[in-house]
């Protein structure tokens, strides 16, 4: 069985599954449960400076997006950082963690963009025996309107100062929690390194409507007739988070600086992923707060049946392994040529390609009387379309022409690697040959 | 009463009166909301749908099934009934798994069609519940045409021809309109008065005059109606039916099947009807099915089907077998009535074994004899001409320049509701077109 204990950052915790700073994580009666259920870490709920904590609506504050049968695919919430008194959750964290000391306890804080309520809060929490802090530069709602969460997460300076703050007063693991509400990731992340933090952790979650009321033309969740933008996670944020923590992975600035991935880690093979793309571990909320503690279960017995049966012995085999493969799109092989081919035998006749490529694509399926399906190569372009709106798995495939097999589409024969760079189209192009 | 399933003879009340309420409830209760979506979700919307061609009035049903997904159901009932106005109806009794859900690239894939049948019936139930009929009638145009026969094929026409503006007389001749629907259908299959609910919900377009009690042949003729009505179209389904032609046939006990099913929807109380303890059905047909499954459920206490040949030469589909086996009926395959005896009474009938082959049935030296207090005839219908009109075989669809006719009555009828409300529109369409036509 392979050891899914994993060490990020020094701090040890039994597997790389860590629930995420949200509800799951607010009080101790949750995260003794958790650790119960088998998570190998909790970043505690953010905390806020001493003082009266901030308060919540007290209507909704979650919307959905369902599939069909109810499966929620997307999650939207309207809530702040903790409101429970900060010397309760300090009292409770400590509490914890002398009971579950194998376990990661990691501390998120939230506090004003100055530099004496860093120094505050760090004091406050350093007795708690936690493993770390994690700052939230996330929260897109309502602590942004107050100068904190991802309105400092969208200025990199900030980010860089705050951090740099934490490093200087404390000697705690830090973890800089990003974003996604900015247009290029890279930037807060080097931010972050430059001001000496341990890891990053991304992404928090997503500014969004997730719906509108057509009766009483509000967003949903409604408050009294009105509704605010909220943060969007679990399933439907999945690929943005993963193209965001490969960004980070795979730039040269920040090429190595440990992450912990979050956004839509649902099973295992979500949180393989991530950590494929570069991530040394991964944290989960929406997960949890659609099925309870136990889904812990699958993730860990998913995970070491996949490290097994790829020979890999502990997850930092794992870590990192497709980051090479990320690239951008100048370099990918403009002589890799493929067709799609369909499965007589697997096909059900639905017509859902024909559609697909007739009215969408490059009209290259053919369609007979008595509903034979088939691809014309002399005019597939191999968009994939065809595959991706088949019901039936492995009906439609892609099959590569081998080099110097003719391409009747083109007429070419299939030739060597070749890319953009040089392809005599790009008046850019270096030396074409 | 005390009478029981083991009471001898043909009595009334052998269940206990919660069985029957259960019994002739609905065999296959609604789709809720969720159930809908979820059941929806499954359509691939297919292109070119396999499961439209299949359907005789050619519903578009991916388009009908994704307005369920998208929850506008009043537009996916109004697609449906864009073709098919007694798509409520056909919802319930239409033998799916012989028509679009046989087609569906789901069966075929994984023998689970989506269900079309049930979908069908989520959309159309909701809008008629509501009370909303979302047809209008085009400025009148002055015609007038007469319906002879108010089930589905009359109904069907009578509908689309008061949408095109005409006026339309339904004449009847039964108390009810409806035809089959009203007479014939399963109990369990339309319960709560459904087809009567229909019909009044049809008519809602107006433009429509029903006369009931009025036959063709008795009270009016034929020439006059043709006389006095821009056209005529005769939906009269079929009114006869075949007689078995063996000794006995006119015992006490032995009954046409499609009498005794008439009998049986007309009383509200099920626990009034008389049923016999040992039942025996001739026939092979939808007929001979539900006349079988209800005896069951008025609790005869074995209940035999006999078909003379074999199990897949039954015109009730393998679903409909199924559920008749499902029940407790019993059947049995390749053997034909020689005689029915019996002390003034039916009491018994003799079979014997046949064998179907190239040279057509052969009837074998095996017999074998079943007791029986009630014998139900539904050895198929034929067509039964209105006085002073000949007609020894069905009608052809148009019997001369004002003359049409729809439904089981004519020769490409195929005794299925579906395919009559097809042919009633169709009609309807062809009428409407010959009448204006003749104007310009
Ligand atoms: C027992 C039974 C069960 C069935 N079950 C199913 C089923 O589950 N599913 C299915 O799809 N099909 C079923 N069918 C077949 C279906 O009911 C018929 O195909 C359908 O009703 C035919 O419609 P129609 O309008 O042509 O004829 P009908 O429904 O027979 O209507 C004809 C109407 O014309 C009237 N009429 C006849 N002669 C005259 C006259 N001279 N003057 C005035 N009025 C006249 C009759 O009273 C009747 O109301 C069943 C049939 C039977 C007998
Ligand atoms: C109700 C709710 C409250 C959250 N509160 C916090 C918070 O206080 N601090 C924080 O850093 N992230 C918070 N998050 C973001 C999550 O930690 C996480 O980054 C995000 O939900 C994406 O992960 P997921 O797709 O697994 O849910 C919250 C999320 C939810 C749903
Ligand atoms: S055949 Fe089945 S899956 Fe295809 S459109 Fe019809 S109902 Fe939908």
């Amino acid at each position: 069985m392979a050891n899914l204990a994993t060490n990020f950052i020094g701090i040890k915790s039994p597997n790389p599954f860590w629930l995420a700073s949200a509800p799951p994580t607010d009080k101790e009666y949750n995260v003794r449960r958790a650790y119960e259920a088998g998570w190998g870490g909790v970043v505690w709920k953010t905390l806020g400076s001493e003082g009266p904590p901030v308060v919540n609506v007290n209507g909704p504050r979650y919307g959905a997006v369902w599939g069909a049968d109810r499966r929620l695919l997307g999650l939207n919430n309207i809530e702040l950082i903790t409101d429970r008194p900060l010397e309760v959750n300090l009292r409770e964290i400590k509490s914890v963690k002398r009971d579950y000391k194998d376990r990661a306890l990691i501390i998120s804080l939230m506090v004003p963009c100055d530099e004496d309520s860093w120094i505050d809060i760090l004091k406050r929490i350093e007795d708690t025996e936690a493993d770390g802090v994690e700052l939230n530069f996330g929260c897109p709602h309502g602590m942004a309107e107050r100068g904190m969460g991802s309105a400092v997460g969208q200025v990199p300076e900030y980010i860089e100062m705050v951090t740099r703050w934490v490093k200087t007063h404390s000697r705690m693991p830090c973890i800089v929690k990003l974003t996604p509400n900015i247009s290029d990731v890279r930037k807060p992340a080097e931010a972050a390194k430059r001001g000496g933090a341990d890891a990053v952790s991304l992404i928090n979650t997503v500014n969004s409507i997730t719906s509108v009321n057509l009766d009483s033309f509000s967003p949903e969740p409604m408050i009294d007739g009105k509704g605010s933008h909220g943060g969007y996670c679990g399933p439907a944020v999945k690929p943005i988070a993963l193209n965001m923590v490969a960004e980070i992975a795979r730039n040269p600035e920040t090429h190595g600086l440990p992450i912990s991935g979050i956004g839509g880690v649902t099973t295992w093979r979500d949180a393989a992923e991530f950590m494929a793309l570069g991530a040394g571990n991964v944290q989960v909320c929406t997960a949890a707060m659609t099925y309870g503690f136990k889904v812990v279960e699958e993730m860990i017995s998913g995970l070491s049946q996949y490290l097994d049966e790829k020979e890999m012995t502990s997850t930092a085999d794992l870590v990192g392994k497709a980051v090479p493969n990320v690239t951008d799109w100048q370099f990918l092989n403009l002589n890799y040529v493929t067709k799609a081919r369909i499965d007589q035998e697997a096909c059900i006749k639905c017509g859902r390609c024909f559609a697909a490529c007739e009215d969408t694509s490059h009209q290259a399926i053919s369609m007979s009387e008595d509903r034979v399906f088939e691809v014309m190569d002399d005019e597939c372009v191999a968009c994939n379309l065809c595959v991706n709106v088949c019901p039936v798995e492995d009906c439609i495939t892609m099959i590569e022409l081998p080099r110097g097999e003719m391409d009747t589409r083109t007429g070419e024969r299939v030739g060597d690697y070749a890319n953009w760079t040089t392809h005599p189209n790009n008046p850019g192009a270096t030396a074409a040959e | 009463m005390s009478n029981s399933q083991l009471t001898p003879g043909i009595v009334p009340g052998r269940l206990p009166a919660e069985s029957y309420i259960k019994n002739f409830g609905d065999l296959e209760p609604l789709l809720d909301r969720h159930e809908a979506l979820v059941a929806a979700d499954r359509c691939y919307f297919c292109h070119d749908a396999p499961c439209i061609t299949a359907c005789p009035t050619s519903i578009d049903i991916p388009l009908f099934i994704r307005q369920i997904a998208t929850g506008t159901a009043e537009a996916a009932a109004q697609t449906i009934w864009d073709q098919n106005i007694l798509g409520g109806m056909c919802a319930r009794v239409c033998p799916t798994e012989q028509l679009c859900e046989e087609v569906c690239v789901r069966e075929v894939a994984e023998g689970k069609p989506v269900e079309i049948g049930r979908l069908q019936r989520f959309a159309t139930d909701r809008v008629m519940a509501a009370g909303v009929h979302p047809f209008t009638r085009a400025a009148p145009s002055g015609n007038r045409v007469a319906v002879v026969g108010a089930g589905p094929a009359g109904l069907a026409c009578a509908h689309r021809l008061a949408m095109h503006g005409h006026e339309v007389t339904i004449l009847e001749r039964r108390p009810k309109a409806g035809g089959l629907n009203e007479y014939g259908i399963a109990s369990y299959k339309a319960p709560d008065d459904f087809a009567a609910h229909e019909v009044d919900w049809l008519l809602k377009i107006g433009g429509i005059t029903v006369k009931t009690g009025v036959e063709l042949g008795r009270d009016v003729t034929l020439d006059a109606l043709r006389k006095d009505y821009d056209a005529v179209f005769l939906g009269i389904g079929l009114g006869g039916v075949n007689d078995l032609r063996v000794e006995g046939e006119t015992l006490e006990g032995v009954r046409d099947a499609v009498d005794f099913i008439a009998e049986l929807r007309q009383q509200p109380d099920k626990a009034k009807l008389g049923i016999g303890r040992h039942v025996v059905v001739i026939g092979g047909g939808m007929t001979a099915v539900d006349a079988a499954v209800q005896s069951r459920l008025l609790g005869a206490e074995t209940v035999t089907i006999v078909y003379r040949r074999g199990k897949d030469r039954m015109s009730a589909s393998l679903h409909e077998q199924e559920h008749a086996t499902q029940t407790g009926v019993r059947i049995i395959y390749n053997a034909a009535p020689v005689a029915i005896r019996g002390e003034g009474r039916v009491s018994e009938v003799e079979f014997a074994y046949t064998q179907d082959g190239p040279e057509g049935l052969v009837t074998l030296a095996e017999h074998f004899t079943l007791a029986a207090d009630q014998v139900f005839k539904a050895i198929g219908q034929t067509l039964l001409a209105p006085a002073g009109m000949a007609a020894d075989k069905k009608l052809p669809e148009r019997l001369a320049d004002n003359l049409w006719a729809g439904g089981d009555c004519t020769e490409t009828g195929e005794d299925l509701t579906v395919t009559a409300v097809a042919q009633g529109r169709d009609a309807a369409e062809a009428i409407h077109a010959a009448i204006m036509g003749a104007k310009v």
